[in-house]
């Protein structure tokens, strides 16, 4: 087991190793000077080389990979271009937002889909399953924007017990910022459980057809013990597999949804970065989510082994 | 006394019958073997005894189980009788265990599940039943997942589920057929053990009346949903239980060809596989799968490579074939390298085809047979197009016994028996001199599987075929071989004119494998 999650950190370090190189020379060496690029067409000669001169341009691009590297290393993620502050703040300041809405969208999530996938397989064909089946449709269908304004319209303009938007921080107490956090939570979890439900069902649907459920019922264990002592951890690799995914995509990929509500989370850092050409800002964050995706990915693995005990010796 | 009667029973699933009028008894202390081809009913009966029967099945009739009415009992109280009065094995020990679960776990459920008891005290009684199965717990941890053991080891674990509680009847379906013979034989006799010690009865289900004539006491002849006969083994007389045993010893007609000039040599091969580090910075280790082995098949002759499984002869098989290097030695057939530099030569590999075992799995089920009947063909410079490709085809369908209009089906509208013709008609559309056949008729029924022998018997004469048949089964060897080769750890440790070496073995390998053969007690 040890050796398992010793061998899968060290893919991991190689994995943050090229993505590092890959959004360097993307973003500092194939697309022609970036401080030309960050001031626009009518820069002055004057104000582009000094920008240079800040950026470290006038070094080369081994030595400036090497301090970008270095900086990261020891937290220093360098200095935003727009806003005159360090990434690393930038960054932690949005945290606050984007990782517990990540969090809360796929608790939700995976409360909503596990009862519902498991409840749909043990009843398949049932009225049961079918409702789940027709709503998970609907929740894969609707684009997860509209169902956001629909939301605002019902519960924050005629209901008012939401309000429509922005978030209040976590000085005003955890119970008034998970409130402003409920509306984007559950319109991120809609389609995400949808999936998710749908996953569950057809694994352990498959996993219910296999040998040793028929062994464990020739034992004398009754359909439903089958399902929750031998089915159900067997199906769970693939739930844990979309499971991962979709956490790395809710802590990045919801610009959209932070729009909507207005949220200061990550999406929106991204997406302001990339307007303001804030090449630093944006290097930065996308190294930051990289290593995210990678740490959660990381999770994910040491989970399966833990659920199934072939792949512990393995490697 | 009676422990398990059937009478009259029907079963249908959906609108389709299945069971007609089956009726048969199983008394205490008494081993019945029921024998059918597939499809005939015997596992449907089975799975109605414990009505664990799959959706949308209709039985009627009488099943009395232990004094148990079981077709009118409820799903709670069926739970209680399963496990606890009845116990089950079946077929396929790979995935028959949860793999997640630990094999000292997956024996104590059977006991938890059915007795308030602690933890410890149902681990313990399930090391003690792991023991009665020769699985004893300083060899095989009760910690032990499956995926640790072997598919012996597997089956015997399966046993020990069924037995933890003593039942009084144990339903064992097919339990041997995925297995070899030396590990058959061996599962085999822990069931005849097994009855005896605890005086249960045991209905036992196979389509090999080879494998259970000698250790049931009474045999139920079943064909297409219905019980055909019912009796000793001596007694069977029904023309249908005549054709099985025939089936069962089945000698395919040999005739005496003259054996030719070397098709296929093969000398001092040596094939090494890379095994897990030692360590963290310890070099690889190897794996000797192949260690020296030579031997030379005549033009026109039929060889016979036997072993148990893992000793090496489907490794073998691979790197004749071209589809694996070797690490030393040479494989040359009629005189040319199978190897040619680091790939497969592809002048040679034209001439040789294979069969392999899994009459299911080795066909791509989006392709219609014309297609995967043609897929040899891109082995030859000149092959066939168009007409003359779909003209090959039927002839090669024809060849086998099939039509040549079953080109346009597809794989899962034919029966096992028949996806073997079609392998053999791929095998046979570039008209190879060689035919490697991997354990080409181990998952077939003894019926089918003579009359497959019988074919390629005859395909060898019309086409001049020679045949290298690798096979864990011995009486099918014997039976179409002239010579056969012994491996065992990957070396040639015997090798003679069959006959020869079945009636005098002299190796002990040898002598083990041949008296783990199922022997059919001479009827008079």
């Amino acid at each position: 087991m040890l050796r398992y999650a010793l061998r899968r950190l060290i893919s991991l370090g190689v994995t943050l190793l090229v993505a590092s190189l890959v959004i360097f020379l993307a973003l500092e060496v194939v697309p022609g000077d970036p401080a030309a690029y960050m001031l626009g067409v009518n820069a002055r000669p004057d104000t582009l080389a000094a920008l240079r001169a800040e950026l470290g341009l006038d070094q080369t691009p081994p030595a400036r990979y090497a301090a970008w590297v270095a900086g990261m290393l020891t937290g220093d993620l360098g200095l935003s271009y727009t806003y005159r502050t360090p990434v690393v703040d930038m960054i932690v300041e949005r945290l606050q937002v984007s990782l517990p809405l990540a969090v809360y969208a796929l608790a939700l999530s995976t409360l909503i889909a596990f009862p519902a996938g498991i409840w749909a397989a043990a009843r398949r064909g049932s009225v049961v399953d079918v409702v789940v089946m027709g709503v998970t449709q609907l929740g894969v269908a609707i684009p997860n924007f509209w169902f956001a304004m629909l939301m605002v319209l019902v519960f924050s303009i005629n209901l008012r017990w939401f309000s429509a938007g922005g978030f209040p921080g976590w000085e005003a107490g955890v119970g008034p910022g998970l409130k402003a956090l409920t509306l984007p939570a559950v319109a991120l979890a809609l389609p995400q459980a949808s999936i998710l439900a749908r996953i569950m069902r057809s694994a352990l649907i498959e996993t219910l057809s296999e040998d040793y459920i028929r062994t464990a019922r020739a034992k004398g264990l009754s359909r439903g013990q089958a399902l929750w002592r031998h089915a159900l951890r067997n199906a769970m690799i693939p739930v844990l597999t979309i499971i991962g995914l979709q956490f790395s995509f809710l802590l990045a990929g919801v610009i959209i949804i932070e729009n909507v509500f207005f949220l200061p989370g990550l999406g929106r850092l991204v997406f302001q970065a990339i307007a303001a050409r804030d090449l630093i800002a944006v290097e930065s964050v996308v190294m930051f989510l990289v290593f995210a995706v990678v740490v959660v990915n990381f999770a994910v693995d040491l989970a399966y082994a833990w659920v199934d005990p072939r792949l512990r010796g393995r490697r | 006394m009676t422990l398990l009667s059937i009478e009259g029973l029907g079963l249908s699933i959906g609108a389709v019958p299945v069971l007609h009028d089956v009726s048969l008894t199983v008394g205490k202390g008494e081993i019945v073997g029921v024998i059918g081809e597939s499809g005939s009913g015997k596992s449907m009966t089975a799975l109605a005894a414990t009505r664990l029967l799959p959706e949308g099945a209709q039985a009627r009739g009488r099943i009395r189980l232990a004094g148990h009415d079981m077709l009118a009992l409820p799903e709670r109280q069926l739970c209680r009788i399963r496990g606890r009065d009845v116990g089950m094995v079946f077929q396929e020990p790979m995935t028959a265990l949860n793999p997640l679960h630990s094999i000292g776990r997956q024996v104590a459920e059977t006991i938890r599940i059915h007795e308030r008891t602690s933890r410890a005290d149902a681990m313990a009684r399930a090391a003690r039943a792991l023991e009665r199965v020769e699985m004893p717990a300083d060899r095989f941890p009760p910690g032990r997942f499956p995926h640790e053991l072997s598919g012996g080891q597997r089956q015997r674990v399966g046993i020990a589920m069924a037995i933890a509680l003593r039942p009084r009847l144990l339903i064992a379906d097919e339990p041997t057929t995925a297995l070899d013979v030396t590990t058959q034989a061996g599962v085999l006799r822990l069931i005849r053990r097994l009855v005896d010690e605890d005086g249960m009865g045991c209905l036992l289900i196979s389509h090999d009346l080879g494998v259970v004539a000698d250790i049931a006491d009474r045999i139920v002849i079943m064909r297409a949903g219905r019980v055909v006969e019912t009796g000793r083994f001596d007694t069977l007389s029904h023309p249908y239980s005549q054709a099985l045993l025939e089936a069962s010893t089945h000698v395919a007609p040999k005739d005496a060809r003259p054996a030719g000039a070397p098709l296929l040599q093969v000398s001092g091969v040596v094939r090494d596989y890379p095994a897990p580090r030692r360590g963290w910075l310890g070099r690889p280790g190897q794996f000797r799968a192949v260690d020296g082995v030579s031997f030379d098949v005549a033009r026109g002759e039929n060889v016979g490579l036997v072993g148990g499984s893992g000793c090496g002869k489907s490794t073998l098989a691979r790197a004749i074939l071209g589809l694996e290097e070797v690490q030393a030695g040479e494989i040359r057939l009629d005189g040319q390298p199978v190897f040619d530099g680091r790939r497969a030569n592809r002048a040679v590999r034209g001439r040789m085809q294979v069969v392999f075992q899994d009459p299911y799995g080795s066909f791509n089920p989006r392709h219609r047979v014309l297609r995967l009947v043609a897929e040899p063909f891109h082995l030859l410079d000149d092959a066939p197009r168009g007409a003359a490709r779909d003209a090959a085809v039927a002839e090669a369908l024809e060849s086998v016994g099939l039509g040549a209009e079953d080109r346009h089906k597809y794989i899962h509208e034919f029966s096992g028996g028949q996806r073997q013709r079609i392998a053999i008609a791929r095998a046979l559309v570039i008209r190879p001199e060689l035919i490697v056949l991997d354990e080409a008729v181990s998952a077939l029924d003894v019926q089918v599987r003579a009359q497959i022998l019988d074919l390629l018997a005859d395909l060898g004469r019309r086409f001049g075929l020679t045949y290298l048949f690798i096979s864990h089964d011995l009486s099918v060897v014997r039976n179409v071989t002239d010579r056969v080769l012994v491996m065992q750890s990957g070396r040639i440790v015997e090798s003679g004119p069959t006959e020869q070496v079945f009636a005098n073995p002299r190796h002990a390998y040898t002598r083990s494998l041949i008296e783990a053969v199922p022997a059919l007690p001479r009827v008079g």
